[in-house]
């Protein structure tokens, strides 16, 4: 189990310019395996991983870790669905987190090539980054988040806009993570991979927190009709 | 039409004897603009990365009042450094009016304001890029600013070199606050007008063609060195 959990939210809110973007949502997550997050457009699960994770103004009600905010936030790493790189190499984005906290450059440049290798970067580490096609660009983001071997790993769609394979490379990478006792929590639209990766499901509807279940199960008894629709590829309103 | 070629012939002539007098004046003028354009770097690159970064009261105020003082008119800004520094200014203890250094604050005053704006044009714009990415990381607001200033070099290096070219043209505060004394203060510019003044033209245009060559040559050697140009970088 890990420090950070369980992490619970108290009628948590995001709000934008005094308009409530998610919530108020109450909800206890536990320290284990992969919560993917679904929903239309617009339901609001970006906003519901950046409030998770601290980047979405918190609106009202509070959102407790098992720790605090501080050592919470130490300890995840965000993968965006369109990645930033840094105008800088491969070599010099990955190495950038553990520069940051204070690693030393070699140190950090033997974690950088064992990550560059691992996920299939290897011999692009003298690469201008921002250079790399869509789905290097993801692993890249994906292994600069992971270098620094966070216990909670929020990915926003970390599959939007990529090709098949590219998807499966990074859904390996996200298993053995999985495996190796990283929290996942993600968003995304694809099904087939939410019924892939989930170890629970979350369903949100004009950021409401609508319904909730075990993985397996939610995807074949969803207990609300909005989420039956959503599954059954209706459009929900 | 005479005259330019004269010029032309003249400052090949200056150039190509080595003529110690134009040595020396050029040399004072590179000395002047450097100086200022090292320490107006200083301030106005951590200045606008700030600006970008950090939310405060007044900031958009501070924005157009620094994009409104790049406009400063010369004359006027060597006018109140000549105030400062004169014998009964504030800073008169320091006797630094009609100096080197005394042109080299009035530079620094006249050039921060451009740095600053153009170098804040461009780190904004990146800092929008990357807010997600380091907000995300948790990084401290000193590793925002150096991550910023580091990533948009090749675009501050342009907001500097904009820096220097305003500063090694610049004549109206610098003959004030430095007098145009021979062998003392006299740069390529106060020595242009001055020799306008005598009616030697073709001495000034040499004057002005050396400038010229000499801005040029700067520009192409900090680009050559900081390899502005080289295929896939930034």
């Amino acid at each position: 189990m890990s420090d950070l959990f369980p992490v619970r939210l108290e009628a948590a809110r995001a709000t934008r310019r005094g308009r409530t973007l998610v919530g108020p949502v109450d909800l206890e997550l536990d320290g284990a395996g992969t919560t993917v997050v679904i929903g239309p457009n617009g339901a609001g699960k970006t906003t519901f991983l950046r409030m998770l994770h601290g980047t979405a103004r918190l609106g009202g009600g509070r959102i407790r870790w098992n720790c605090t905010t501080e050592e919470a936030r130490h300890h995840q790493c965000f993968v965006f669905q369109q990645p930033v790189m840094l105008r800088r190499t491969v070599m010099q984005n990955l190495i950038y987190p553990l520069r940051m906290r204070g690693m030393s450059r070699g140190e950090a440049e033997d974690r950088a090539r064992r990550w560059a290798a691992r996920v299939g970067l290897g011999s692009m580490l003298t690469r201008q980054a921002p250079v790399l096609s869509g789905g290097e660009r993801q692993k890249l983001a994906l292994a600069r988040a992971m270098i620094t071997e966070p216990k909670l790993l929020f990915l926003d769609e970390p599959c939007a806009s990529l090709d098949g394979r590219a998807m499966r490379e990074i859904e390996e990478i996200l298993q053995e993570a999985r495996a190796g006792g990283m929290r996942l929590i993600l968003s995304t639209h694809d099904m087939g991979q939410a019924r892939r990766l989930a170890d629970e499901v979350l369903f949100l509807l004009h950021g409401w927190l609508h319904d909730r279940g075990a993985g397996p199960e939610f995807f074949t008894q969803p207990a609300t009709p909005q989420a039956r629709a959503f599954l059954n590829g209706d459009i929900v309103e | 039409m005479v005259d330019i070629w004269s010029g032309l012939v003249q400052a090949a002539w200056l150039v190509g004897t080595l003529d110690a007098e134009l040595l020396e004046i050029a040399l004072r003028s590179l000395k002047v603009t450097l100086s200022a354009l090292i320490i107006a770097s200083l301030i106005a690159l951590p200045l606008a990365a700030l600006l970008a970064v950090r939310r405060f009261r007044f900031r958009r105020t501070v924005i157009a009042v620094l994009n409104a003082l790049m406009g400063l008119p010369p004359v006027v800004v060597g006018l109140v450094v000549y105030v400062l520094l004169s014998r009964s200014g504030p800073l008169g203890v320091l006797g630094l009016l009609f100096t080197p250094t005394a042109m080299v604050i009035a530079q620094v005053v006249i050039i921060v304001p451009l740095i600053a704006s153009i170098a804040h044009q461009s780190i904004r714009d990146l800092w929008q890029e990357y807010h997600d990415l380091l907000i995300s990381m948790n990084v401290t607001q000193g590793q925002k600013i150096r991550t910023l200033l580091w990533d948009s070099r090749r675009a501050l290096l342009t907001a500097a070199l904009a820096g220097f070219g305003r500063g090694i043209g610049e004549v109206g505060a610098i003959m004030i606050v430095g007098g145009n004394i021979d062998h003392a203060t006299r740069v390529l510019t106060t020595a242009i007008a001055l020799e306008t003044g005598k009616g030697n033209f073709a001495l000034a245009l040499a004057l002005g063609f050396v400038l010229i060559a000499l801005a040029i040559a700067v520009n192409l050697a900090i680009h050559a060195l900081s390899r502005t140009e080289r295929e896939g970088r930034w």
